[in-house]
């Protein structure tokens, strides 16, 4: 059970790292706004399935990450991302209780929490951008939830 | 459906409170925020932060440069000979058009001497190449492959080989983030190669549109005009072109004209730019000359301090 514990560890970090990394994955002009957020979408998954492994800590790291790779305003990501963590944290016992469309549904409510910090505090430092496509990887990310819940799981099972 | 792991969580005792740790984080990141957007302390921090993130953007980069690489090792022979049939052609116009330069420049500095007044012409150039990395879809920024330690610096012009492309708005030791000129929250002082006449551009977030806020309804503008750059300011080199007027709109009733202008840089295909080190106009181009269009709209900006002597 520790060694399962480890891997289950690494294999979180190596999945937001992953994340991190798609982030700024060059995508074509008309795909990038649909560009789903990996990096949250990971963390959101290990607080469902691991709470006490996926800790807010490391969330918060990994969007302070994604600020300096993305050259924002240090910790706009962190705040986004540690406040997410935190309402995943507190709602993971219902979460995970849930059908998966009905989960998808409360993983899109936690990504418009995202959107909305980062729309918030764009504004407060002055870039912010009103367009209505910034709001698609709410819905994109909300697409995928089935797919990432099932791909993670099937590789949880397959490293137990 | 997400599965259960089958580590238990107890009911109590779940480690250190969580509503605790939220909070120190987002405090903390708020904190970080307003330091590094109102104070610039954050200078350091950010170096080490981006010296981490250095090999991930060059990983994230590398399989599109040796995909090109490849691409160009096996492009095929008749490719290659009519794409140097092209350049040579293209060559020989430039050098053409060189020739008559060379005389027009030499005149010019013999002009510009006379009046005291330096150009502000670039002086040394450093070819960067732009990370294949995604910063933000909405944000016209890009990644180059030079930094600190190559000597660029924060407010530096960056040109390609059709104009001013934008500006370096962050440095970090081997990369360096370039703000587009079409970023909407870019603008650059301009003036018509045609009648003179001064203003801004600015950037719209679209990358083939520049707009131009403040020219007057009556000024002298047309579509088709090149606008080039000014050198106020001190960031870009003067007379590089930087777009060329599509629209003039003008409304009677309304104080400005809606204008449009494409920029000339190819600001969405370019894979080089160009980092410029200059020598920033001399005095006889006050910096603290008002960039208002109305205010410069006389093309006369020597102050008479500085006329030559009859």
């Amino acid at each position: 059970m520790r060694a399962s514990n480890l891997t289950r560890r690494l294999l979180y970090w190596a999945s937001v790292a992953a994340g991190l990394v798609l982030a700024i994955v060059p995508l074509p002009d008309w795909l990038g706004p649909f560009r789903p957020d990996f990096a949250l979408l990971a963390v959101i998954y290990w607080i469902l399935t691991s709470p006490r492994i996926a800790g807010l800590g490391y969330a918060w790291l990994a969007g302070l990450f994604l600020d300096v790779l993305r050259g924002m305003t240090l910790g706009q990501h962190a705040l986004a991302f540690v406040l997410v963590a935190f309402l995943a944290h507190r709602a993971q016992l219902r979460m995970r209780m849930f059908p998966i469309l009905h989960q998808a549904g409360a993983v899109m409510v936690l990504l418009a929490v995202y959107h909305f910090v980062l729309f918030w505090t764009d504004g407060l430092t002055g870039h912010s951008y009103t367009g209505w496509n910034r709001w698609l990887p709410v819905l994109s990310g909300a697409l995928l939830w089935p797919l990432i819940a099932a791909g993670g799981d099937t590789l949880a099972r397959r490293v137990r | 459906m997400v599965e259960l792991s089958h580590e238990t969580r107890p009911i109590i005792g779940r480690g250190q409170p969580l509503g605790a740790t939220f909070l120190a984080l987002a405090v903390i990141s708020i904190a970080l925020m307003v330091a590094d957007q109102r104070y610039d302390q954050l200078a350091r921090v950010r170096g080490w932060l981006s010296a981490a993130a250095y090999p991930v953007q060059v990983a994230v980069d590398l399989p599109f440069r040796i995909w090109s690489r490849l691409t160009g090792s096996f492009a095929d022979r008749s490719r290659l000979r009519s794409e140097n049939l092209e350049l040579t052609a293209r060559l020989r116009l430039a050098n053409l058009q060189l020739q008559r330069f060379a005389a027009l420049e030499d005149e010019n500095r013999r002009l510009r001497d006379m009046r005291e007044n330096s150009a502000g012409v670039a002086e040394r150039v450093l070819v960067a190449s732009i990370l294949n990395v995604d910063l933000d879809p909405f944000r016209h920024r890009v990644l180059v492959d030079k930094g600190a330690v190559d000597g660029a610096f924060k407010g530096q012009a960056v040109l390609d080989a059709e104009g001013i492309f934008g500006q370096v708005a962050q440095v970090h030791a081997r990369t360096a983030e370039v703000i587009l000129i079409s970023d909407a929250e870019h603008a650059i002082p301009v003036q018509s190669n045609r009648s003179g006449l001064r203003s801004i551009a600015v950037g719209t977030g679209d990358s083939g549109r520049l707009s131009l806020p403040f020219v007057t309804v009556e000024s002298d503008l047309k579509a088709g005009d090149l606008l080039i750059s000014t050198g106020i300011g001190g960031v870009f080199p003067s007379g590089y072109p930087v777009a060329e007027v599509t629209r003039v709109e003008r409304n009677a009733a309304a104080t400005f004209a809606v204008v449009d202008a494409r920029p000339t840089a190819r600001l969405d295909r370019d894979r080089e730019v160009l980092l410029v080190w200059f020598d920033p106009p001399a005095p006889a181009a006050p910096a603290e000359e008002p960039a208002e269009p109305t205010a410069a709209a006389d093309s006369a900006s020597a102050p008479p301090a500085t006329e030559p002597a009859q």
